[in-house]
């Protein structure tokens, strides 16, 4: 629709952010690269020079390497689905014209206003602690023993605290999907004899589909990432049962001070990230397009 | 079969009586015209009847069964919609096969029908488009393509041309009055359209504040309004309401006189030209008329007044409408 000189001014005005952003993620990229490529461990400073991949194959054939992946999927796809379901249903209930409605969204959004560590931490301590949290206490209450959640079911337990951390997002968005709906159009699909299943089935959902296509590409951007509240609840375990790929290179860097395979590691990383939003974008990408 | 028979139907949004209580019985076939000011609650009955909304008191019967707790799905009813409300992500065949397909009716059949409904209304190029490739015109056919496969008992439409612009009004209008004439189903056509009530309609329905005002053909209206609301309200430019000595005159306390009703020349009134329009078929004139206030007048085309002219004015005195202090017709 533009013209071509409003176009190529609109070039040159954006030229500037788009070079600062440019450099911002190249120069800490092209030093990633860099350090990854060398023998740099803070254990043993007299070791330098170049280790062609040594690091990669170090990182890449170390025993925790496939399982931190196979975590790291879990926990994105575990949170994805969880968030997407339960913020559509619960779209669909604050969406209805219910009594207290604002407290009802205040109360909702809020778990995204608590800073990750902390969500974490009260959900270890004062929830799913097996002597003093809460669901103990509830278990004792109808006379099942205590479940020892980070203990048996680390990785379920931390895609649960994260789950909620984000259900807010998913909720937000696909509540402000949901009020773009025309009534009209639902009051035609009754007419037209769909019921309240079908209703949403056929008219609901495809609407919602590109709220649905957001929330799952800027929350596996985030998710990719998940680490704090890792850190604060199972450092990675049991063993390695919730070690994720963000956690493992954490410990190549700062709990075993090897630089260059924590850099390697960074750049398996990028490199996965982007194969999953390759993926990501060839199986819902067209929802995007107007 | 549609014939729909309202009984002291009322609604109420809350404390707001929309609807205090109307009375009404629309024959089969016929085609029925709701008019009103804006407000008055045209879109209300028509979701009513539809089962949109629920009937605060009152019975609704159609094809003589109680449908006053029925679900809209059930009624035998398609609504057109003054936004089309078609379904942005379906393309015009599926649009059009939507209601087919939530009766479970077979792929083929749907099809069959889709074809049939796409030939009366030139749709049968667009079937693969979605609703948002369309112009307006063409999603307004989608829309009444969507209610004809059904079938239904009669059809109801909630100021369907509104969003168009006047050419395509036009065409549209005479579209649906053509459509009515082919499927002899009931319809039901919400609008404040004068020309679209005045032309279209079997029988007029005109209302004001969820009152029925009066109920009759458009000439009924036009040449035996039942009340000054209605006398007001049907024809186009507005009937000229005089009161005062002049109304004295004719024992009433508003006599009312259409503007085509008025011939310049000879005859009682007198007054000065105000502004006058010329529309080449026509001009319209308002007359600043001695002891009586300001007259709109319906001239010929030809007429060669202006600004300032003094003329005299002839009302027809056989189409005289008067009416009482409480704005009712005296015969
Ligand atoms: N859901 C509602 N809640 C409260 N009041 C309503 C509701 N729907 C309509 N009303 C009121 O009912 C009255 C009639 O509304 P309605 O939409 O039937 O008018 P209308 O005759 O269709 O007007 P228009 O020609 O502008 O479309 C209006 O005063 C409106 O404010
Ligand atoms: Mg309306």
């Amino acid at each position: 629709m533009a013209t071509q000189s409003s176009r190529s001014a609109a070039r040159a005005m954006l030229s500037p952010t788009v070079i600062l952003l440019l450099i911002w993620m190249i120069v800490p990229l092209a030093m990633t690269i860099w350090f990854s490529l060398q023998r740099y461990n803070l254990l043993y400073p007299d070791r330098t020079g170049f280790n062609d991949f040594g690091n990669y194959t170090r990182f890449v054939l170390s025993p925790a390497f496939g399982g931190a992946v196979v975590n790291t999927l879990i926990l994105v796809i575990g949170v994805l689905v969880i968030t997407v379901v339960l913020g559509i249903l619960i779209a669909l209930l604050i969406d209805q014209p219910i009594w207290g409605q604002g407290i009802v969204r205040i109360l909702v959004i809020s778990p995204f206003f608590i800073m990750p560590p902390v969500a974490a931490l009260i959900w270890k301590n004062m929830f799913m602690n097996p002597t003093n949290g809460l669901f103990a206490e509830a278990a004792k209450v109808i006379g099942l023993s205590p479940y020892d959640f980070l203990g048996q079911a680390p990785l379920t337990s931390i895609i649960l605290i994260v789950a909620w951390q984000w259900l807010p997002f998913a909720t937000l968005i696909l509540l402000t999907a949901l009020q773009s709906l025309s009534s009209e159009e639902l009051e035609a699909a009754e007419m037209d004899g769909a019921n309240a299943l079908k209703r949403f089935w056929y008219i609901m959902l495809p609407h919602l589909a590109r709220a649905i296509t957001v929330v799952v590409l800027i929350q596996t951007i985030f998710l990719l990432g998940i680490f704090g509240e890792i850190l604060v609840t199972t450092n990675g375990g049991p063993g390695t049962s919730s070690t994720t790929l963000p956690y493992l290179i954490y410990k190549e860097a700062l709990l075993d001070f090897d630089v260059g395979t924590a850099a390697a590691g960074g750049v398996v990383a990028v490199i996965l990230a982007n194969i999953v939003a390759f993926f990501l974008m060839r199986a819902i990408g067209k929802n995007l397009d107007a | 079969m549609g014939k729909i028979t309202l009984s002291q139907v009322r609604k109420s949004f809350g404390e707001v009586d929309v609807i205090p209580g109307i009375d009404l019985s629309i024959e089969d076939g016929e085609f029925v015209v709701f008019v009103g000011p804006s407000g008055c609650g045209k879109s209300t009955l028509l979701r009513l009847i539809a089962g949109l909304e629920d009937t605060t008191s009152g019975k609704i019967d159609i094809d003589g069964r109680d449908a006053t707790l029925l679900p809209p799905a059930q009624r035998g009813l398609a609504m057109v919609f003054q936004s089309y409300a078609l379904y942005p992500h379906m393309t015009v065949r599926k649009n059009i096969a939507f209601p087919l397909k939530m009766a479970g009716m077979s792929a083929a059949e749907q099809e069959a029908k889709v074809q049939h409904a796409a030939k009366i209304l030139n749709l049968t190029n667009y079937l693969d488009r979605r609703p948002g490739q369309l112009s307006g015109g063409q999603r307004q056919r989608v829309a009444i393509g969507r209610a004809i496969v059904r079938e239904p008992a009669a059809f109801l439409f909630d100021e369907p041309l509104s969003n168009l612009d006047a050419a395509l009004r036009v065409t549209m209008r005479q579209e649906i009055s053509e459509l009515h004439q082919s499927l002899k189903t009931t319809m039901i056509y919400v609008t404040h359209d004068q020309v679209e009530a005045m032309t279209m309609a079997d029988k007029i329905v005109v209302l004001n504040a969820g009152r029925v005002e009066q109920v009759g053909s458009p000439l009924d209206l036009y040449h035996s309004p039942r009340n000054l609301f209605v006398a007001g309200f049907i024809g186009s430019p507005k009937m000229n309401l005089i009161t005062g000595p002049e109304a004295a005159r004719h024992t009433c306390t508003t006599l009312g006189v259409r503007p085509e009703h008025i011939r310049v020349g000879d005859g009682p009134w007198q007054g000065v030209v105000g502004l006058s329009e010329h529309l080449g078929s026509d001009s319209f004139i308002k007359v600043e008329v001695d002891g009586i206030g300001t007259i709109n007048v319906r001239a010929g085309g030809e007429i060669d007044v202006r600004h300032g002219d003094r003329i005299r004015l002839a009302p027809d005195m056989d189409k005289l409408h008067r009416f009482d202090a409480e704005g009712l017709a005296l015969k």
